[in-house]
């Protein structure tokens, strides 16, 4: 399975964001978009998911089969918010998005676990620190099993263990075929992983 | 792992769907305020009326069906653009509009329309009858006017959805909402309010009115959710 970018050009508002944009992203690679603040990082992973329309350009995704025939069916997004509800548990929201998205490799309680929020599925997401909710939010990528993971900022408000933990996460995630597709200021540290650099009016 | 979806498809749409029907219906109830707003709005309305009327019983009684189904309405418009700001504030709007290749999203939004009427109106169809006597109407016209909520609500549920999507976006999007609907849901009151006089009126037909506000309803909850899903797709920034 491949993601395929050629030439792609994003816009907000009738704004041109970043405009020629090619890669080419295969099972088990990584790409990393790096840039300032307002390069367009954010706009290109939602125009790659689908939620804003490309404004030129092609995607594709190649080899997706029966199950994942748009990026939008083989993604995760992961985006700047936790789309978890502050009113029910962590475990009603994580099984809700299984339910809601299929099933994955990890149970609600494995996924927790995988990302040391083990024992406290229990408690109201509302209740968590920052750095809590987005682990929770994490384990929400391995509840239900997708070939893409489009991730925005994955790693804010993460300490540094959780970060190390995330880390070893992702580079597990591409060892097994997955692919991942982030947008960061910050190292993520998944090794072998390509950067994609957008500048200001790119 | 437990619980893995087997069978047919419909099998597996259908438990994604009861899924997110039981998440909204739980919210509604967790998070608390929805549904008493609902009716006490609505007992506020209906309590107002005599004042203003004057304590003229019979004429109290003759416009009974229409204050409550006015009162039903305005109670219904209040709650609706929480339909999808609730979830874009927090993300969740994104997934499920990323969720159509897998489930169309017309479909999602009934679903979630479904869980607000059962959720947020339902009670007011419950509470009417009481309301109805605050009008000093006669049973039968109580009971009328509670089948002809019952059947007429989810039709103002699903002209609003689309409202609600169209004005997800806006910061105070609900007076705007509620601009945008009420005229569409002129025809629904219409029928609705004839049917329930023609309940105790006697030479006016119950039968035919009411089989047009159920028409009215099956007819909406189609239009209304596609035409949502439409607003929904769209409105992604």
């Amino acid at each position: 399975m491949r993601l395929i970018a050629e030439n792609l050009g994003g816009e907000r508002g009738g704004e041109p964001v970043f405009s020629g944009v090619d890669f080419a992203l295969a099972q088990g690679q990584a790409l990393i978009v790096t840039g300032r603040n307002g390069s367009g990082k954010s706009t290109l992973l939602r125009v790659v998911a689908g939620l804003l329309p490309a404004a030129q350009g092609r995607l594709l995704i190649e080899g997706g089969g029966e199950d994942f025939p748009t990026v939008a069916a083989a993604c995760h997004y992961l985006g700047h918010l936790n789309a978890m509800k502050t009113a029910l548990s962590v475990t009603e929201n994580l099984r809700f998005w299984r339910d809601f998205s299929g099933p994955g490799l990890s149970s609600v309680d494995e996924a927790l676990d995988t990302v040391g929020l083990g024992g406290i599925g229990h408690l109201p997401f509302g209740y968590l620190s920052t750095g809590q909710r987005r682990r929770a939010a994490i384990a929400k990528l391995l509840v239900s099993q997708r070939p893409l993971w489009l991730l925005d900022e994955p790693t804010s408000g993460l300490d540094k263990a959780s970060e190390a933990r995330f880390s070893a996460l992702m580079t597990r995630y591409c060892e097994g075929g997955g692919m991942i597709l982030a947008a960061t200021h910050l190292p993520l540290g998944i090794a072998g992983a390509k950067e994609l650099a957008m500048r200001v009016g790119h | 792992m437990a619980g893995r979806p087997e069978g047919g498809a419909l099998a597996k749409a259908s438990q994604i769907m009861v899924a997110l029907f039981l998440r909204d219906i739980r919210l509604n109830i967790r998070a608390g305020g929805g549904a008493l707003t609902g009716i006490i709005f609505f007992l506020a309305v209906i309590a107002t009326i005599p004042f203003g009327v004057g304590p003229d019983l019979k004429l109290l009684a003759r416009i009974g069906p229409a204050i409550l189904w006015i009162g039903a309405l305005l109670s219904c418009l209040l709650g609706l653009d929480r339909l999808f700001q609730a979830d874009r504030e927090d993300g969740s709007l994104d997934l499920l509009v990323l969720g159509n290749d897998r489930h169309m999203l017309a479909l999602t939004v009934l679903v979630k329309c479904l869980a607000h009427w059962a959720g947020s109106v339902l009670p007011l169809v419950i509470a009417a009858p009481l309301l109805g006597l605050f009008m000093n109407m006669e049973p039968l016209a109580i009971g009328a006017t509670a089948l002809t909520l019952l059947v007429g609500t989810p039709a103002i549920t699903f002209i609003g959805a689309a409202g609600a999507a169209v004005a997800v976006a806006l910061p105070r999007g609900g007076l705007l909402i509620s601009v945008l609907v009420l005229p569409l849901t002129i025809p629904v009151l219409i029928f609705g309010v004839s049917a329930s006089y023609g309940a105790t009126a006697d030479p006016d037909p119950f039968l035919q009115p009411f089989l047009i506000l159920a028409a009215l309803t099956l007819f909406l909850a189609v239009v209304g959710p596609v035409a949502a899903a439409l607003a929904l797709r769209h409105g992604t920034d």
